[in-house]
């Protein structure tokens, strides 16, 4: 199927199966291979993106149904190759430590700050929930995601 | 995950989806999709064609009508339930979104989809029953009305039969209700949940203890755990809970959500 999509103001047409994700065509069509692919099982979050505005898993998104969509993914978040305030804020926080997680967790928090630029560490907590860190960098994400609220 | 090959079609009006999904034998609806999708990664479901409902505006928005009555289109998600003004006519329905899953998924998962998946361990099956919901069913042969409690059939299986889609749930006003329940983590795989009603008397409709929900009435909060374990119930075993501890956690889960429903 011909699918028409825009990402990081991009616009891309391909011709697509239906049964491909979102997240392998991004990965392998696109190679934009900034989102990653953790679980598969809509559990990890580290396909997370913003379709329309709106945070996704897009390992349980298929990508013909994201045709006419704009999609944005951590490989846009930033503008003229510098860091955005919040990527500089997980720098100055340790708050990587694989990175296999951060697109996905920078995705949650700039869906979250967008929303709400002052988020309490509850909400940023709530914000980041369907985001797993299997090193287990909580803390520090959380600190990070708190200094650019403030 | 490669899917198996399947056929993807966009209807644009709810019609069009009736006669794509009864023209065809291997069609599935496709709601948000964060079942669906997973389950056909894992091969446990292989449609041959997905007819998606995403964008048919004749399936979303949530009204509250003069009497309170809500009424909520089957594609509205979790986030526009809890974001919704007009929900809080029914204050249960977000708090209850609100503890499903994790921020993407409630931002794609619809109301719709998790009644109409009817896993036993949803939130919203057993909260349907105990609000007293009622579900449009459309098919060939027009509308039905079809009451919470004889909507959820079997496990996976609702009165939504194949050619058919629910298209919108109707909730009658109320305040004092209640939901508890124990998952896997903090918002995870439920292995006991409960929603509860008072209206005069206590009704309550458990989850995870059957294939379809169990409404347990009592007179008071007090009566909960009792009337549950009169019930007769024959809970399932699984690696997270034994039936005996499930049955325990039934009558936990019921009282807690007894009292919250009182105290409101």
């Amino acid at each position: 199927m011909d699918v028409s999509v825009t990402v990081n103001g991009t616009t891309y047409a391909r011709d697509v199966e239906p049964r491909k994700l979102l997240i392998h065509f991004l990965r392998d069509d696109l190679d934009l291979t900034g989102s990653h692919i953790g679980c598969d099982t809509g559990n990890c979050g580290a396909c997370s993106v913003l379709v329309d505005g709106v945070l996704v898993k897009c390992c349980m998104l298929l990508a013909v149904q994201a045709n006419g969509a704009s999609i944005e993914t951590v490989e846009g978040i930033s503008e003229n190759g510098e860091l955005t305030p919040l990527q500089q804020s997980f720098n100055e926080h340790h708050a990587l430590q694989c990175g296999y997680c951060t697109p996905g967790m920078l995705m949650s928090a700039t869906a979250l700050l967008r929303e709400n630029p002052s988020p309490s560490e509850d909400e940023i907590k709530k914000a980041l929930q369907g985001n797993i860190c299997r090193c287990t960098g909580y803390w520090n994400i959380v600190e990070a995601v708190k200094a650019v609220g403030k | 995950m490669l899917l198996r090959e399947v056929e993807y079609a966009k209807p644009g009006s709810v019609t069009e989806a009736l006669e794509l999904l009864a023209a065809n034998d291997g069609a599935r609806a496709l709601a948000g999709g964060q079942t669906l999708i997973n389950v056909m990664k894992a091969r446990a479901a292989s449609p041959d064609m997905l007819v998606d409902l995403n964008g048919l505006r004749e399936l979303k928005g949530i009204e509250l009508a003069g009497d309170g009555t809500l009424t909520i289109g089957a594609m509205t998600t979790y986030t526009e339930i809890m974001r919704s003004a007009e929900a809080k006519a029914r204050p249960i329905l977000g708090e209850v979104c609100a503890t499903i899953a994790d921020v993407q998924v409630r931002n794609r998962g619809t109301i719709g989809g998790n009644v109409c998946s009817n896993d036993p361990t949803n939130h919203l099956p057993p909260l349907m029953v105990a609000v007293g919901a009622t579900m449009t069913v459309l098919g060939a042969g027009g509308t039905r009305e079809v009451p919470a409690e004889e909507f959820f059939l079997g496990v996976y299986m609702t009165a939504a039969g194949p050619g058919e889609l629910l298209t919108k749930i109707s909730i009658p006003a109320g305040k004092k209700d209640g939901f508890a329940a124990v998952t896997l983590g903090a918002e995870g795989t439920c292995i006991a949940n409960a929603a509860a009603t008072v209206n005069g008397s206590v009704r309550v409709a458990l989850g995870c203890v059957d294939a379809v929900p169990v409404v347990v009435t009592a007179d008071s909060p007090d009566g909960v755990a009792d009337a549950v374990r009169a019930a007769g119930l024959e809970p399932p075993s699984d690696v997270h809970a034994s039936a005996e501890y499930r049955l325990h956690l039934a009558t936990v889960v019921a009282t807690r959500a007894a009292e919250e429903a009182a105290s409101r």
